[in-house]
């Protein structure tokens, strides 16, 4: 224990300084260990971390195949490269992969992992082992699932609607138990999320100095704890009612498919914001870096993501506006999702607040802030117009529904994965990438998006159904845009893998390339194993506490 | 390196290397259970749910139903699960004294509880097996012929088993410490928390059994 240690001490600079002479007995985590077993066995949020990141990232790569599949057959009227019954499936393993798979655990469980006691001072999560379990019990129903896709695959569709979930004859037992068992991962890491917030915290971090990913993290774990148990559940009994047809939603035996339908939407639609609250978590961060200000309105920011947390378990029903839903029911529904909007808008004005008058620069992560700007707007002011119900009974099921939620969901949170891979790649492995790339693939990917899906809501306003596989000569053009786009998408992606890859090996080292005062810069890049060295750091002053001389006459600048 | 260091205070609690104190890690510990008995929670809400939906569109077959169920037998289960939740409270108030072999002694009380909830149980399921009280298609009981029987047992079966894997569950768990107190004997005033922890996650068990009874046994 070195008391003198420079980066515990209180309001101390970013320890870029030659620490690493200092204490050259503190490897980072990186080498602190390099067989195999010290990474399979690691208790240490950080590796957890980034095993996370690899498997998350493989899975991410496996459902944007079956992406460029679903696109591939969608370029012509006809056929194209498979048969109906394929279709089916792809869409499904598409779906499903995505969203249990990759877009649940992506940011929360590699950015969160890794972040989350960094930026509250802390040497590890709370229960350090239980996180190593949650990635296990991921991999485990990562397993399964694909055992089971492997094995037939299912043809449902990723919200397994019943009475069709327990008759098909895919195989649907299997995926759903797979991702019965990721709920368990996400619940694990809920549970340690809250509770490292609650008790983790470095002396001077009060509530309203944790750096606001923290509370998007707390607000989305709180929704994993909370809604996750429900779709558990739900997921156990269609797959007995597949197995041994108990009828618990079979309309012959009286059970009632619309329950299904209401415990499903329960937990997700409150998992859409599983998906997109860590999301603004890392552009509240990634806006305050790049602007060289404090977050504008962080109480504000802070408890809308709360507020959205919430009120996202009273919307549910908004899926279910032709489900045979009273007209009272589905007006109630309709406004209260519309709050969602209004939280998430707060959140907006407060991103652009923080932008006006910073110190803008302009790079990788910023990109995609702007990227991400335009979408989550356009996106969410779509979701207040399917929240409409005169005008959903219209949209439900087509193309417009499906744009509507690609905007917002690709949109929105591939933006911030992405931002979060650029901003904190650094954070993780102490060295930079190319820059020019950086921004190329950025707007490569922004372009190839919208291509890839305003098309959609123009063919879903068109009167295009989601989810068959064949359409009418007079959609084939806007498919085609569609297809192009994505193509340009999946070739961005294919960029910053390659060029992020290389630099993992030949990357400029660096320490604070930002000169970010988030705290999770305090200590080095890529920390040392119990992530600073000597006793628990103070940490007095907020996050992103920039005093920039150039700005000083800003009255809100700081 | 990797692993996190221990450090042994007094009492015999050992304090993780990254908590701040002791204190503070037991404070964790609980509040970590308070959320997973949360969730648990809501796993058996759904089942509630599907639960009052379907009394709610099948009145008479929930009655005529529920009525057949052995009330006797089910009262019995109730006290049986309620005395076995009290031992387990009991066994948190030994080892807050240092009193290991009566920490022993008192999960070993509940554990038999718990084995004779599960005999009562098994006596229940082998006479609906044979009468024909099943869920769905397998029902095939003549006494009750009202729409929505099938979906009682259907939804009757599902909660229960599901009750009684938790009870298989949290013997294990109260197993282990039960062995934990017998052999090490380490629990004490500043040691007590893994029986704390599973005591109230027994009273969880027995909560959830608290509402199944009346929802099943008292329409
Ligand atoms: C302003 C906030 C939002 C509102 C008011 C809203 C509203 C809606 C409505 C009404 C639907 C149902 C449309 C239909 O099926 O006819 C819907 C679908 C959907 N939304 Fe949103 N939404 C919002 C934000 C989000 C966010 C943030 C996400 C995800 C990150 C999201 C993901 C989805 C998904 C996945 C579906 C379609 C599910 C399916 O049927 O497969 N939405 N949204
Ligand atoms: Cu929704």
């Amino acid at each position: 224990m070195t008391p003198s240690s420079s980066i515990a001490a209180p309001g101390a600079a970013p320890g870029h300084e030659a620490h690493h002479d200092e204490h050259g007995d503190h490897p980072s985590y990186l080498v602190d260990g390099t067989t195999v077993k010290s990474w399979l066995l690691t208790v240490d949020h950080k590796r957890i971390g980034i095993m996370y990141m690899f498997w998350v990232l493989l899975f991410f790569l496996v459902g944007g195949i079956f992406a460029l599949m679903i696109r591939l057959e969608l370029l012509t009227p006809g056929p194209t490269i498979m048969d109906a019954m394929t279709y089916n499936r792809t869409f499904t393993l598409h779906g499903v992969v995505m969203i249990f798979l990759f877009m649940i655990p992506a940011i929360p469980a590699i950015f969160g992992n890794f972040m989350l006691p960094l930026m509250l001072g802390a040497k590890d999560v709370a229960f350090p082992r239980l996180n190593l379990l949650s990635l296990y019990v991921y991999l485990a129903g990562a397993g399964f699932a694909l055992w089971g896709m492997l094995n037939g695959g299912l043809d449902t569709g990723w919200t397994f609607y019943t009475p069709y979930s327990a008759h098909t004859t895919t195989t649907v037992a299997p995926v759903l138990f797979g991702a019965f068992i990721i709920g368990f991962s996400s619940i694990l890491t809920g549970m340690n999320f809250i509770v490292t917030a609650h008790t983790m915290r470095a002396p001077g971090i009060t509530w309203f100095k944790m750096p606001l990913f923290v509370w998007a993290l707390y607000a989305t774990s709180c929704i994993q704890v909370l809604a996750t148990p429900v779709i558990g559940l739900l997921l156990l009994l269609v797959s007995a009612e597949n197995l041994f047809n108990l009828g618990m939603f079979d309309v012959a035996r009286g059970g009632d498919p619309v329950l299904f339908q209401h415990l499903f939407w329960f937990y997700s639609h409150p998992a859409v914001y599983i998906m997109v609250l860590p999301a603004f978590g890392v552009m509240s961060e990634v806006v305050s870096t790049f602007s060289r200000k404090n977050i504008f309105g962080y109480r504000a920011v802070a408890y809308s993501s709360v507020g959205i947390a919430f009120v996202g378990f009273f919307a549910w029903g908004h899926h279910m506006f032709v489900s045979g839903q009273s007209t009272f029911d589905a007006g109630i529904f309709g406004a209260l999702s519309m709050l969602v909007g209004v939280f998430t808008a707060i959140k907006v004005f407060n991103w652009v607040g923080t932008v006006y008058k910073g110190a803008v620069e302009f790079t990788t992560p910023f990109a995609y802030f702007c990227g991400f700007l335009f979408f989550t707007v356009f996106g969410g002011m779509t979701g207040i117009a399917v929240a409409t119900v005169s005008l959903d009974v219209a949209w439900h099921d087509t193309y417009f529904v499906v744009a509507h939620f690609h905007f917002i969901m690709v949109g929105a949170t591939i933006m911030a994965f992405l931002a979060a891979l650029h901003y904190w790649f650094p954070k993780m492995f102490g060295k930079t990438y190319h820059e020019g790339w950086g921004l190329v693939s950025a707007a490569l990917i922004i372009l190839g998006f919208n291509a890839t899906f305003i098309p959609q809501f123009l063919l879903g306003n068109a009167g295009m159904p989601r989810r068959y596989y064949e359409y009418p000569e007079r959609f084939q053009a806007l498919n085609v845009a569609s297809t192009a786009g994505a193509s340009l998408l999946a070739f961005g992606f294919v960029i910053i893998a390659l060029y992020l890859t290389w630099a993992l090996i030949y990357g400029k080292r660096v320490d604070n390339p930002w000169g970010s005062k988030g705290y999770e810069w305090l200590t080095a890049s890529p920390p040392p194993t119990h992530n600073f060295v000597g006793p628990q750091p103070t940490y007095p002053e907020e996050p992103h506490f920039y005093v920039d001389p150039k700005k000083a006459e800003v009255s809100d600048a700081v | 390196m990797q692993s996190s260091h221990s450090a042994s205070a007094p009492g015999g609690a050992k304090l993780a290397a990254h908590f701040a104190s002791l204190d503070v890690q037991k404070h964790a510990a609980r509040l970590g259970m308070w959320l997973f008995l949360a969730t648990e929670i809501l796993l058996f809400a759904g089942l509630f749910a599907c639960y009052a939906a379907y009394r709610f569109l099948f009145p008479e077959a929930w009655a005529a139903s529920s009525r057949s169920l052995d009330l006797l037998m089910g009262s019995i289960n109730t006290i049986v699960l309620i005395t076995s939740s009290f031992t387990a409270a009991m066994a948190v108030h030994y080892a807050k004294e240092g009193k290991n072999k009566l920490v022993g002694h008192m999960f070993f009380l509940t554990l038999l509880m718990a084995g004779a909830f599960l005999v009562i149980k098994y006596f229940e399921y082998k006479h609906k097996f044979h009468i024909g009280t099943l869920p769905g298609r397998y029902y095939f009981y003549d006494g009750i012929q009202v729409p929505g029987a099938p979906m009682f047992f259907t939804v009757y079966f599902a909660s229960t088993a599901l009750h009684a894997f938790h009870v298989i569950i949290g013997m294990t768990v109260l197993a282990i410490i039960m062995v934990r107190a017998y052999r090490k004997g380490d629990f004490g005033p500043n040691n007590y928390t893994a029986v704390e922890l599973g005591s109230m996650y027994w009273h969880l068990v027995d909560l959830v059994w608290i509402f199944l009874f009346p929802m099943l046994y008292l329409v």
